[in-house]
């Protein structure tokens, strides 16, 4: 699994003699109208892949065996008897108003679905993103001011292997050694069965819901089930930040200034992580945001995986059922929440560092 | 004189023999690079095994022997067989075919189209530019495994549509370079020397701009067939990409899952054939762009 980001258009140059605040307004200005525009290229696509592709999606509502009674009234209700471009706009108006259509499988809607069970996609990606950075950064680092040494090699290997390896067989290895062998962890799901629906779901995080209601064995049960499937998530998250800390902080070690600081007998240590780390810190958050948004989306995998109740088990199994609703509902939340963290990211880059205004 | 020297003259007196003696150079310059070398040999053993499947698997990809099934790896068994008694090494061995089809025919499909697109909104440039580059920045910042996953959702499962999805996916960040390169080239002299001797655009285009992009594009593609494979894979596992009884590698996981907890074999090995291959790639293209393109190292 790749998490490498996706390359962005590059910032439009800015001319000098604008006023600050004029820059960052029109900064602002900028970023709200990419944003935009992506998100309404994103409604295009999955518009374009729920109405357009299917040959005929009124069939695929009510089955072959519809007198043609039924099968004009469901065209009818469905919308699809009006031009494209209404039907375009129509769309794009119920997603804006949180209607996302009814899953079939589920019979809920489908905006209802996401929003349960959302957060167990989040609760499991952001523990991934602190095992890689808490892990990832300082073996950069490390990496970087020994260049050649075997944790170099190290990093090297791995850096290659979150390239090359599928995330949903490292999580399968991973249940088959440190579950079944080891009996190190808990298995797939969230908690023991005995467990489930134990706690009331207040913000829908198992490890924030059980501290609120003081019941630690449920928190220590939740934490033993996530620690495997966030640790995998972790390690590609680690191999892709440590590569990148690796290859800023290179950038720094060679700089005229980090000479001087040597010469003048700074201790090396003082140079790595103050000369050296301090600058890349802002390129670091880009970094940290781009391989977030990347997680949520490798989640996908690990979750059908663990059986883990998020989104990406919802849309895995809404595919497998045709629920073309859900797919779409799913795709088009992955979809948006990737692309916010990444133009955040890359916003927050543009503003903390100084070099890039 | 030698072959060799003929390869490397400075002065080259034809097209052909400038042409092979670049070609010589960069095999030469690859060689010095261990690891490409490992990664050039590990995707000519994928393609050999892929070629010879038939006589190099020891049993047939399909057949099925009841009394054999779930077998532990054994010298007459190397992987193990599965729940229906297939025998692992010869389905891994034949699932090559399959891995070497997906990878290729993207490959085919993304890398023209997006060459196509990044060259004419580069040559071009004003609105036309805008509005082509519009489309593929829309593309690259979607998640694109989620947007596969979709378009194989609605095209229906099945290897055909996992490469058109995968393919569908791929081609933006070619546009992307492909219009890079065109922009540093577009306002070159030989480029005007072309235009002002009536030669039409298309025949800038075809002729003149994307024979110069190729460099930089087959990088580009070596090192993104990892993730193709990966994402192959993926749709495999997920049961929408090749379906039963097709040895393809991410499907075969998605069998073995059943039995991981006490037949390991069955879903790890063909893991194994996924990881080697993709490194290879790997390999390969961190080697074929230190040579071709030493501007972009350590990116």
């Amino acid at each position: 699994m790749s998490l490498e980001p996706q390359l962005t258009a590059p910032p439009a140059p800015i001319s000098p003699n604008k006023r600050i605040w004029g820059r960052r307004a029109s900064a602002v200005a900028g970023f709200v109208a990419t944003v935009f525009l992506t998100f309404l290229g994103l409604l295009a696509i999955t518009f374009f892949i729920g109405r357009v592709i299917p040959i005929d999606p009124v069939l695929a509502v009510v089955g072959d065996r519809a007198t043609n009674a039924v099968y004009e009234a469901a065209r009818v209700q469905m919308g699809l008897d009006k031009p494209l471009v209404v039907q375009f706009f129509h769309y794009v108006v119920g997603v804006f108003t949180g209607d996302l259509g009814q899953s079939v499988s589920t019979g809920r809607s489908v905006a209802e679905d996401i929003s349960r069970f959302f957060p167990a996609t989040l609760e499991m990606a952001t523990i991934g993103i602190i095992i890689g950075v808490v892990i990832g950064v300082p073996l950069g680092v490390i990496a970087a001011s020994g260049q050649g040494s075997w944790v170099d090699q190290i990093i090297r290997v791995v850096g290659l292997l979150g390239y090359s390896m599928p995330a949903f067989w490292l999580g399968l290895v991973g249940l088959a050694l440190f579950y079944a062998r080891l009996r190190w962890v808990g298995g797939p799901g969230r908690l023991d069965i005995f467990y489930d629906g134990l706690v009331s779901p207040v913000t829908g995080l198992i490890l924030i819901d059980s501290l609120l209601a003081g019941e630690f064995d449920i928190f220590w049960n939740a934490i033993n089930h996530l620690i495997l499937p966030a640790s995998v998530l972790g390690f590609f998250s680690l191999a892709y930040i440590a590569r990148m800390t690796r290859s800023f902080m290179l950038d720094q070690l060679n700089q005229e200034f980090v000479t001087t600081a040597r010469v003048k007998g700074v201790p090396e240590r003082v140079v790595i992580w103050r000369h050296a780390f301090n600058p890349i810190r802002v390129q670091l958050i880009t970094v940290i945001g781009l391989s977030y948004a990347g997680l949520l989306e490798g989640s996908v995998m690990i979750e059908t995986v663990f059986s883990w109740p998020g989104i990406g088990n919802y849309l895995t199994t809404a595919l497998l059922n045709a629920d073309m609703n859900a797919v779409l509902g799913s795709t088009l939340v992955i979809g948006a929440v990737f692309i916010f963290i990444n133009k955040i990211s890359d916003v927050l880059y543009r503003v903390l560092d100084p070099r890039a205004r | 004189m030698s072959t060799r020297d003929w390869l490397l003259e400075d002065s080259p007196t034809s097209r052909w023999q400038a042409n092979a003696g670049r070609a010589y150079r960069v095999f030469t310059a690859l060689l010095r690079n261990p690891l490409s070398v490992l990664g050039g040999v590990i995707i000519l053993v994928l393609i050999l095994t892929a070629i010879f499947a038939p006589w190099i698997a020891p049993y047939s990809a399909t057949g099925q022997s009841l009394g054999n099934r779930l077998l532990s790896p054994s010298g007459e068994h190397w992987m193990g067989t599965d729940e229906l008694g297939r025998d692992i090494f010869s389905r891994v061995i034949y699932g090559s075919q399959i891995t070497l089809t997906i990878v290729g025919l993207v490959a085919l499909i993304s890398a023209p189209l997006g060459l196509l697109v990044g060259a004419i909104a580069g040559y071009f440039g004003g609105w036309t530019d805008r509005v082509l580059m519009g489309f593929t920045d829309i593309f690259l910042s979607m998640p694109k495994l989620i947007l596969a996953l979709a378009f194989v959702a609605a095209l229906g499962p099945g290897i055909n549509n996992a490469i058109i999805a995968i393919a569908i996916t791929s081609w933006p960040a070619y546009a992307r370079i492909a219009r890079a390169e065109t922009l540093t080239i577009r306002n070159a002299e030989f480029i005007q020397a072309v235009q002002l001797q009536g030669a039409n655009p298309v025949r800038v285009i075809v002729q003149h701009i994307l024979p110069l992009c190729t460099s930089s594009m087959i990088v580009r593609v070596t090192l993104d067939m990892a993730g193709v494979i990966l994402t192959a894979a993926g749709l495999g596992f997920i049961g929408l990409g090749a379906q039963p009884p097709l040895p393809e590698w991410g499907a075969m996981i998605s069998r073995g899952r059943t039995f991981i907890l006490d037949q390991w074999w069955v879903a790890t090995m063909p893991g194994f054939a996924i990881i080697i291959v993709s490194l290879g790639f790997c390999f390969l293209g961190d080697g074929l762009r230190d040579v071709l393109d030493p501007k972009s190292e350590g990116k």
